[in-house]
């Protein structure tokens, strides 16, 4: 039996819809309606013949919430598929950031360098600043960014988690 | 263009035939004008013109919750829209069926703020079970059979269908419900097998059982409310039910212990405190069953039966949770019960049940009559004994003291006799769901038990009664008092009754003559029958004005926060200890 007191866990949820008007309303709003949390949320089409979109959300709460999180989730009436990644053993996130960098001399040449260790890649360039563009797991885009933060970060604009079990079988 | 094309209105309505629609509850305006077109030219569908689209909400409710069918509500765009938000959260929270047809503004104008623009499916979004807009006339029938399928599949509810009004006057195909089938949509029905015998072995096992039953059985339609009755009497098992699960299980039967909850019977709620083994049936652990969570039920194991998945495990863990149709797991459960020969401990159960006798003895619902004030509670047992012959009975209710007096002293033998706002608590409920009652079942005695502010909310209603002669029965319990408000004032805020005191309230008797009904009055207990007897007798609508005890409390009472052996069973009972901070925040 799970209790109230139980500790929160970061979870990964993949869910499959319909791409319709209003879905993505109504994942948000069932979040905010219930006072989930949202840590990140990506989604795009995934079959365009069947119009079908997919959507991650790295949530967190007890195993109760969490339970009750996709129980909800599944009550959707375009919902077609709830995918517990975290809980259904292994798999890859990932989550892309471009990152812009203002400034001269010493540490424009320390933000390159730090880019080179992170492979991350330029994607613009003017003489006083970069872009960057650098793709990993959230616990790596923090760090490339918080590095950058006294190299001259001035703005950050990241996609939110995608992610995908490991091995052989489809969502 | 094919010769087989209709126009929107033609199809929607063609489709509203094909869902074995009878009757909508509606109200015209600008932009459904093409759909009420339609209306006017045909005869299959039957139109009830409402007051307020509020009111046709809950007409549609009331029709759904007496017959097992979908409700249907047309109304116009932005405020007939808007009007209909509080009967869709009432429908959503009570999961009764009911299709929501809004008129839109035309398709080019959307998200212009055009005159009587609203973003309904924006805004009942979380209020509904699904909602739609058609954009395309091609679509629309397909989209209306969905909406039916939605609404009354799995677990029931509102299902809003917004219209634009050039998609109603565009012309287009017409698609037949055998050609529709849900993508994604599909409610499972029967339950695991193998949970079933899991929940049939802790039953077998158990010294202590109850089984608490709800609105889900009644949903479920009538065969489940046999089975339920089959399965008690099968075990021996107590049984109590909460508000909305009422009528299904006989209350005569003496393995009933009455209702449970914040207002429930004694015996019911120790009962539910002191079992070792709880089979909750389509109910959902909601905060007026449960009192403090920290200690309901502290030493049972749980079984919890539901067709939402949602339900399991929300508010209450449990051992065992079975998904599916009450009905359906209710008939495996009792083939494994008798395949399995299971035979719980006879012994155990006997003391069980002497427990619960010396509980019942208590009479928890008794209440000190008098002969000069008619209590309220007297009231309604003499409406009881004066109505309980007959087998035609509809009970409503508006919400507050007398929807609790009521489901205490009224009792129900069947399901869907029983209409009442549960979940939501919707006051202004009980006339209009009495007027949808009385159109379904027209020879029907239908009477809404009611409160004087209540039935003020939706009075404009009784309009509508007169226009179709529903014999409706209204029969307040006038405290002059929100007495729900009021009795809380009393017990948790010092008596200080801010704002619960109505003035200048109608003249109950003129009113009813205003609105071409009969009006009738009880001042002293010894009128009371008489009273009830002339409203039955009189075929046409009647308001009975039931001038009641102003300061009449209704107990039993769990305050809120505390737990279910933390009873007031009555004036005299002072809580142990005032109600705590964290109880004075529920509500």
């Amino acid at each position: 039996m799970t209790t109230e007191t139980e500790t929160e866990k970061q979870t990964t949820i993949a869910v499959l819809v319909d791409n319709e008007p209003g879905v993505l309303a109504r994942v948000i709003g069932l979040f905010s309606g219930r006072g989930y949390n949202i840590e990140s949320l990506t989604v795009a089409e995934v079959n365009t013949q069947e119009s079908l979109s997919r959507i991650t959300i790295v949530t967190s709460g007890t195993p109760m919430v969490i339970e009750q999180i996709k129980a909800q989730l599944e009550r959707l009436v375009p919902v077609h598929k709830v995918c517990d990644l975290t809980m259904d053993g292994a798999h890859v996130d990932r989550e892309l950031a471009l990152v812009k960098v203002k400034s001269t001399g010493e540490a424009r040449v320390e933000s390159l360098r730090v880019a080179e260790i992170f492979r991350a890649r330029v994607v613009d360039s003017t003489s006083e600043s970069f872009v960057f563009e650098i793709v990993g797991n959230t616990g790596k885009l923090h760090a490339f960014i918080d590095l950058m933060e006294p190299l001259g970060l001035v703005d950050v604009s990241r996609t939110g988690v995608a992610a995908i079990a490991r091995g052989s079988r489809p969502l | 263009m094919a010769d087989d094309q209709m126009n929107g209105s033609q199809i929607l309505l063609k489709a509203l035939e094909e869902q074995g629609v009878d009757v909508i509850f509606g109200y015209p305006g600008g932009a459904v004008l093409p759909i009420y077109d339609e209306i006017f030219k045909q005869d299959a569908i039957r139109h009830i013109l409402v007051r307020h689209e509020q009111g046709a909400m809950h007409a549609a409710e009331g029709y759904a919750r007496s017959t097992g069918k979908v409700g249907v509500v047309l109304v116009t765009s932005g405020p007939g829209a808007t009007n209909t938000v509080t009967g869709l959260t009432d429908a959503l929270m009570d999961s009764i069926p009911v299709v929501c047809l809004t008129g839109q503004v035309p398709t080019h104008l959307i998200g212009n703020d055009a005159f009587q623009e609203a973003d309904i499916t924006g805004i009942t979004r979380s209020c509904t079970k699904h909602n739609y807009l058609v954009k395309d006339v091609n679509k629309l029938a397909r989209t209306v059979h969905e909406a039916f399928y939605v609404a009354r599949s799995g677990r029931p509810g509102p299902v809003l269908v917004d219209l634009p009004k050039d998609v109603m006057t565009a012309m287009g195909d017409y698609t037949p419900v055998s050609r529709v089938t849900h993508r994604t949509y599909k409610p499972r029905m029967k339950g695991d097998i193998n949970l079933i015998r899991r929940a049939v072995d802790i039953m077998a096992a158990a010294k202590r059982p109850i089984l608490y039953c709800g609105g889900g059985i009644i949903n479920s339609g009538p065969a489940a409310s046999q089975l339920l009755t089959e399965f008690v009497r099968l075990t021996g098992f107590p049984c109590t039910l909460t508000v909305m699960g009422l009528g299904a299980f006989p209350a005569s039967d003496p393995l009933y212990l009455g209702m449970l909850g914040m207002h429930g019977t004694y015996e019911a709620n120790l009962a539910m405190h002191g079992c070792d083994v709880m089979v909750a049936i389509g109910a959902r652990f909601d905060d007026r069953i449960t009192g403090r969570l920290a200690d309901f039920s502290p030493n049972s194991k749980k079984i919890h039966i539901d067709i939402d998945p949602s339900s399991i495990n929300k508010n209450v863990p449990v051992d065992v949770g079975i998904v599916g149709d009450v009905g359906h797991v209710l008939e495996d459960m009792i083939k494994v019960w008798k395949a399995e020969q299971a035979s719980p401990d006879r012994k155990a159960l006997a003391e069980w049940w002497k427990s619960i006798d010396r509980w019942r003895a208590r009479d928890c619902l008794r209440y000190e009559n008098s002969t000069k004030v008619i209590k309220p509670q007297y009231a309604l047992q003499r409406l009881y004994e004066l109505t309980k012959d007959r087998d035609d009975v509809y009970i409503t209710t508006e919400v507050g003291q007398h929807q609790m007096w009521a489901a205490q002293h009224y009792r129900f033998e069947k399901p869907n006799h029983w209409m009442t706002s549960g979940g939501l608590g919707t006051m202004g409920y009980g006339l209009p769901a009495a007027m949808g009652v009385q159109v379904a079942h027209p020879k029907a005695l239908v009477i809404d038990i009611a409160g004087e502010a209540s039935v003020i909310m939706n009075i404009q209603e009784m309009s509508t009664i007169a226009q179709y002669r529903l014999p409706v029965k209204v029969f307040i319990l006038n405290n002059e008092y929100m007495g729900m408000v009021r009795q809380w004032q009393e017990l948790l805020y010092g008596g200080r009754y801010a704002e619960t005191y109505m003035h200048s309230l109608p003249d109950f008797v003129k009113l009813a003559e205003a609105f071409q009904a009969v009006g009738l009055r009880a001042t002293k207990p010894g009128e009371v029958d008489d009273v009830i007897r002339e409203m039955i007798e009189t075929d046409r609508a009647v308001i009975a004005d039931i001038r009641v005890d102003k300061l009449e409390n209704c107990f039993p009472m769990i305050p809120s926060g505390a737990a279910h052996n933390e009873m007031l069973l009555g004036p005299g009972d002072e809580a142990e200890a005032p109600v705590s901070e964290e109880g004075m925040v529920l509500v």
